[in-house]
């Protein structure tokens, strides 16, 4: 089992979810973070003073998925959240060495 | 006299709109700091309703209104003594003396509370709570005598100041910039970062302002007549050109016209207006408000320039905007609005009145910077640790740190 970490501009997070329950997920996780890459943050003028604000928002998709659909799900989440304009964000994906459905007690791929 | 009707009540409506503009310019300030603060700076404001009001009755309404000397009244109202029977010396007034009472009472809260913009996000509760009592006394006082009582020196020199340019704004922007000197500037500035955490709040703030201004500078005419209505004009249309004036030298010199320059704007141009409200007309208080406004974008970015952090920028517009308005009167004051008043410059007055202006503004920066200063740097000395908060205290925010609680709850794990 793998998990797949998207981090994608605010606006593509419906597509990218309506995009992967096409695909069969059951379940994904999304959390408001902050943070900067190659697009570095932006400038506010406050009464003619410049601050820099290096960290821009974003949301990060978690999404746990069996080993053999981990490339089906990054492609589609990577054509969904692509503009093509810097900023896009980055996928990766971590192994995982456990899962356990808390209602039920079943664990491995069968939690998915 | 006798007592007018008309006149009355606008002078007690009026109380209430300068009453108003307290928590108006809680809101102003309160959105521009950072969100671990916003309880401070309304409680600071706030508590000026509480503390002014009762060291009036006590003390300070008899010391500035009641009494002969060129420099200080005497204490003859004081404890509320025969208020509502006794005129304020030198005035003869068609409204009670209570309502005279009432009104003037309202600017006392405001002065110190226009303070709390500069001091924002550092200074103790102990501290400023001492400060705004020693500041009504020893400050306000005396300066509001000198000015609008007709036994205090300024007034008799011929100074004009309809509705507090140099009582008001030179002397709270003088003392935010005497008081910052000692206090230091907050942690991490100018290299952090530190923007608005509500501009909804300063704009909603900024229109309050505007609202209850029509109270402060058209109830300065103490009477419900014609002079009055000039006055709300006068004081509509310098702040309307004033946001006009901001925004076009914002907008050349950073690209955007933003809503904190719409709400800057239009504050320094009723700040510039309040001297000048009952003593011009005509085109007059556009282009005071145009000049002020554009003035007072360039004055915000002094601090950068000279290192002093005035946090909320009380010195750029209140000062600035005080002195713009109390020196231009010396040209723009035209007699014929207004028999107590005088002919500025160019209605061929000569310089004669722009000089007492300028003695009056520099009257009000040398006492109020150097009282100030005493003030807080003695109680800089006696407060255990410092009149300012510690730099840990300062980190977790004066809310938490100060008066326990919490500016906005969200239910978060």
């Amino acid at each position: 089992m793998k998990l797949i970490v998207g981090i994608v501009k605010p606006f593509k997070v419906d597509d990218v979810k309506e995009a992967v329950k096409e695909l069969g997920v059951q379940g994904l996780t999304v959390s408001d973070v902050q943070g900067f890459g190659r697009q570095r943050g932006h400038t506010e003028v406050y009464r003619g003073a410049e601050y820099e604000i290096d960290f821009v928002p974003k949301v990060k998709i978690e999404v746990l998925v069996d080993d053999g659909d981990v490339d089906r799900v990054v492609q589609k989440l990577v054509e969904t959240a692509r503009t093509g304009k810097i900023g896009d964000g980055k996928v990766w994906v971590v192994p995982v060495e456990g899962v356990t459905r808390i209602r039920t007690g079943e664990s491995g791929p069968d939690a998915l | 006299m006798e007592i007018n009707t008309g006149d009355t009540a606008w002078v007690l409506a009026s109380a209430a709109l300068v009453l108003f503009m307290t928590p108006g310019l809680a809101l102003f300030y309160g959105g521009m700091v950072r969100s671990k603060n916003i309880l401070a700076m309304l409680m600071q404001n706030f508590f000026c309703m509480g503390l002014v009001s009762v060291i009036w009755a006590a003390l300070t309404y008899s010391l500035a209104f009641h009494g002969t000397g060129k420099y200080l009244g005497d204490l003859d109202l004081a404890w509320m003594r025969d208020v509502a029977t006794t005129q304020p010396t030198g005035f003869a007034l068609t409204i009670p003396p209570l309502a005279f009472l009432a009104f003037q009472l309202m600017f006392a809260i405001i002065t110190p509370a226009l303070i709390t913009g500069a001091i924002a996000d550092r200074m103790k509760w102990l501290g400023w709570v001492l400060f705004l009592a020693l500041w009504a006394i020893l400050v306000y006082a005396p300066v509001a005598h000198w000015v609008f009582s007709p036994a205090g020196w300024l007034f008799k020199r011929g100074a004009l100041d309809f509705a507090g340019g140099t009582v008001v704004h030179v002397n709270a922007g003088i003392a935010a910039l005497a008081a910052v000197l000692v206090l230091g500037k907050r942690k991490g500035w100018p290299h952090h970062p530190m923007p608005p955490h509500s501009l909804p709040f300063t704009l909603l703030g900024a229109g309050i302002l505007w609202f209850g201004w029509y109270g402060f500078n058209a109830g300065s005419a103490l009477a419900g007549n014609a002079l009055a209505a000039q006055a709300l004009v006068n004081t509509h249309m310098a702040a309307a050109a004033a946001m006009l004036g901001w925004l076009i030298v914002e907008r050349l010199k950073s690209g955007h016209a933003t809503t904190l320059g719409a709400a800057s704007g239009l504050v320094a141009g009723l700040v510039a207006i309040t001297p000048c409200a009952g003593f011009v007309a005509g085109m007059a208080p556009i282009y005071i408000g145009l000049i002020a406004g554009a003035l007072c974008y360039l004055a915000v970015s002094l601090k950068f320039r000279f290192g002093y952090d005035d946090s909320l920028d009380v010195v750029g517009v209140h000062l600035v905007g005080g002195i713009v308005g109390s020196l231009l009167l010396g040209l723009f004051a035209d007699v014929s609005i207004n028999e107590f008043g005088r002919d500025g410059v160019f209605l061929d007055g000569g310089w004669g009145l722009f000089g007492d202006q300028l003695v009056a503004v520099g009257a009000t920066i040398v006492y109020s910077f150097v009282v100030t200063f005493a003030i807080v740097f003695v109680l800089d000395k006696v407060i255990p640790g410092g009149i300012r908060v510690t730099e840990e205290d300062e980190e977790t925010g004066l809310d938490q740190t100060q008066h326990a609680e919490t500016g906005y709850a969200f239910e978060r794990v």
